[in-house]
């Protein structure tokens, strides 16, 4: 094992699949000679030329047809799109070509497609360059919406999204791309499944669900609470969807009590579908209502005070837990 | 005004007892709420509001029992005048019940019937958000305040009902009061620690119990176990059926190799089934009895003093064992359902059996019965019919046996069946044809799978 940023686990997993299948090629704005805008598939050009490392035009809808063309002629697509937010021009294609032709088509063609994209804020991109919107892919059937939180996962997740036969959206996060972790040495082959989260925490007294970088929040408020003596199982989903609800439920079950820590906004979200779940599968094993810690119900504000106010923090994560888990449990 | 009815739940019921009202008079229900928790003869279940509209008057108290069909609640508009004489659906005890109240009803009268929607609101907030200032005029203080209503998490509320203990007396330590797991559980811990109460045995109780052991009593020379309601049921259908039904019974034995061979098999393809599932020999017995009476539906049919009710539909239930007696399970359509299935159903009503959660669904209908002691190494055995029904199959345990085979005395596995009969419904040689044909079904058994 060595430790390596999230950057460089996404660039070897890229790597290593365009090694192994020479239909796996990549394309996107600006990620030829300028690398990416995060720097994600610096080198690849070199390595591999202009014919599987493809500049495309500023159009999302365009490129991301192309993309979900190519897939459906046999290639293995790995399409970069610079944010999250420039997803909405491509939605149509996302949405109601990608996620649909498998099914309209009798089963006959498939499209193994992998859109790459970061998500989220607090790097001072404004409103319109901060926002989380898995929940709206999140929604459609047809769609893999995945989310790893760590270079391991990271890795893994992408090798499997690659090999995949059926279009999966990759969130990633700005912040999350120095993230440093463990990851197995370069040209060791393994994947991580795109249907399975994670317990990153074990604990008795309240199940924290997150994902994506509100994982590497939570487990700090985790540490912060257990001084308190609170002990908090935090679950990495790692996946949107599908979503992994025994994990959830087998946890529900034994503290009866969940947080929901994410950085979408509260209304309609990830976090609300899965406590509709819970409710639905789980209402005779609550001790109390489930909590949601969420962005603030805003815009992304630009200055950088008030984005680090709209943001889900630490200290949110631990009132939130405070409220439910009753003192006295702690100490008997 | 709507009047909320004791449903029939199942075949047998008669009556049921109102073990607790969810919902109080005054509370606004929706249609597909649950009203009460209602214990039928065989399983707790809660009734669901079949109408939208206030809960006005409670017609049974918790605690007391309605026959089948009679009223036991009236649902209608928070301003709908209540009729006179409150029980007129031919009501035994119901009329026992307290007068109405009217300062509540006229209270919830003047309620909004909702909440305003969108944004979260304290409902005490500011009046100009509660609508013109004529409807504030008349609007009492907090609406939706309810001195009766317990806060309770859901999971405190199961392990108090589990363990039969009454929580209106527990103080929440939970936000608003409300009382959460840890209290209830240390009121348990409460009462264990009473001395010389007769409370369950010492051991660690197991988290699911369906329902308690009744409290002993001890008198001079013995202990009087009171009845649970299921252990009632047991003994009077059964003595019923004992009493009424002349029980004959034929005896075969099967040969199970081949039906050995087929199990493993088909266990071996379904383990890798995505929905893995073991198919154990009573689903096979299941299926083969269940195509047995679709061939032979003179087996399939209840005395009815008289006629004969022949049944269309082939239902077969399966005895499960319990700690506190007995219950049958039915596998619905058993004629019409793969093995596979069959195996996942059986599977999920012994684990529902067990956990106390069959549904009333799960244990109506039944057209015959199959009890299994195999797993006692039991040799064979007699059962008592199922009333309804006209007869039961009793399978015993597989036993390696030496047979002669070609002259030669081999080690084959045998396994013995015995079928009671109701003789008032089914002859002798009609219960030999279908034992004939449940045999034939399981020495050939590639008949249950095609």
């Amino acid at each position: 094992m060595r430790t390596i940023t999230y950057r460089d686990a996404l660039r070897e997993a890229i790597r290593e699949e365009m090694q192994r299948d020479e239909r796996v090629f990549i394309m996107g704005e600006d990620i030829a000679g300028y690398g990416g805008t995060y720097a994600v598939s610096k080198g690849l050009f070199e390595e591999f030329g202009e014919k599987r490392v493809r500049d495309t035009p500023l159009a999302e809808e365009v490129i991301t047809g192309a993309a979900i063309g190519a897939a459906l002629g046999g290639l293995r697509p790995i399409l970069e799109l610079m944010t999250i937010n420039f997803s909405l021009l491509a939605s149509d294609q996302i949405v109601n070509s990608a996620a649909k032709f498998h099914y309209m088509f009798g089963g006959q063609p498939q499209i193994p497609l992998v859109i790459r994209m970061p998500g989220g804020g607090g790097a001072q991109r404004g409103a319109q360059h901060s926002q989380m919107l898995e929940s709206w892919f999140a929604h459609i059937p047809g769609l893999k919406v995945v989310m790893p939180a760590t270079p391991y996962d990271a890795k893994g997740m992408l090798k499997s999204a690659v090999r995949d036969p059926n279009p999966v959206l990759f969130i990633e996060h700005e912040l999350l791309y120095n993230v440093k972790g463990e990851v197995p040495d370069e040209g060791v082959d393994y994947t991580v499944p795109l249907d399975r989260g994670e317990v990153r925490r074990e604990g008795q007294h309240v199940t924290i669900i997150t994902f994506s970088r509100m994982v590497h929040v939570t487990l700090q408020a985790a540490e912060d609470l257990a001084k308190e003596g609170i002990q908090a199982e935090v679950i990495d989903l790692r996946s949107v969807r599908p979503i992994d609800i025994d994990l959830i439920l087998d946890s529900v079950k034994k503290t009866n009590r969940v947080v929901i820590a994410e950085e979408g906004w509260k209304y309609y979200g990830t976090g609300q579908g899965i406590a509709a779940l819970i409710y639905e599968y789980a209402f005779d094993y609550m001790d109390a209502p489930v909590q949601h810690v969420t962005s603030a119900d805003v815009p992304m504000p630009y200055s950088k005070v008030l984005e680090r106010a709209a943001l889900p923090n630490n200290s949110d994560i631990v009132k939130a837990v405070k409220s439910i888990v009753p003192p006295l449990l702690v100490h008997s | 005004m709507k009047t909320v009815e004791m449903p029939k739940m199942g075949d047998t019921m008669e009556e049921g007892k109102i073990l607790h009202w969810l919902k109080h008079e005054g509370d606004p229900v929706k249609k597909g709420e649950s009203l009460a928790e209602v214990e039928t003869d065989k399983v707790n279940i809660e009734i669901e509001a079949f109408a939208s509209g206030v809960l006005r008057k409670i017609l049974v108290p918790e605690g007391d029992s309605a026959p089948v069909g009679a009223g036991i609640a009236l649902i209608g508009a928070p301003d709908e005048p209540l009729p006179e004489g409150l029980a007129g659906n031919g009501l035994a005890k119901a009329t026992v019940s307290p007068p109405v109240d009217l300062a509540k009803a006229e209270k919830t009268q003047a309620a909004p019937a909702q909440k305003p929607g969108g944004l979260l609101r304290e409902e005490t907030g500011p009046a100009y958000l509660q609508g013109t200032p004529q409807q504030v005029a008349v609007q009492p203080a907090p609406p939706t305040k309810d001195e009766e209503r317990i806060f309770i998490s859901p999971i405190a509320r199961r392990l108090a009902e589990e363990h039969q203990l009454d929580y209106s007396s527990i103080r929440g330590t939970g936000p608003n009061g409300r009382i959460i797991k840890m209290d209830v559980e240390a009121a348990l811990a409460q009462m264990q620690a009473v001395p010389a109460a007769p409370v369950a045995p010492a051991a660690p109780a197991p988290v699911e119990v369906p329902e308690l052991a009744p409290v002993p009593i001890e008198t001079g020379e013995v202990i009087e176990l009171p009845l649970t309601a299921m252990r009632r049921t047991i003994a009077k259908r059964l003595g019923q059926s004992w009493q009424a039904a002349p029980h004959f019974y034929v005896t075969n034995v099967i040969d199970t190799g081949k039906l050995a061979d087929l199990r493993r098999q088909i266990n071996e393809y379904a383990e890798k089934d995505p929905a893995p599932v073991k198919v154990s020999f009573n689903d096979l017995i299941i299926k083969a009895v269940a195509l047995a009476l679709v061939r032979m539906p003179q087996v399939n049919v209840s005395f009815a003093g008289d006629r004969i009710l022949q049944k269309k539909q082939v239902h077969v239930g399966m005895a499960v064992a319990l700690e506190q007696g007995l219950i049958v399970p039915i596998i619905h359509d058993a004629d019409r359902r793969g093995v596979l299935d069959i195996a996942r159903e059986s599977h999920r009503l012994a684990e529902a059996a067990r956990a106390g959660k069959l549904r009333a669904d799960d244990l109506s209908g039944g057209t015959f019965t199959v009890s299994n002691l195999g797993m006692f190494d039991v040799d064979s055995f007699t059962a008592v019919i199922n009333p309804p029904e006209s007869a039961i199959l009793a399978v015993g345990s597989i036993t390696p046996t030496p047979v002669v085979v070609d002259g030669q005395v081999v080690v084959r596995d045998r396994m013995k069946m015995t079928l009671s009969s109701d003789h008032r419904a089914i002859d002798g040689a009609t219960a030999a044809r279908f034992l004939q044909e449940v045999k034939r079904l399981l020495e050939e058994p590639f008949g249950l799978i095609l």
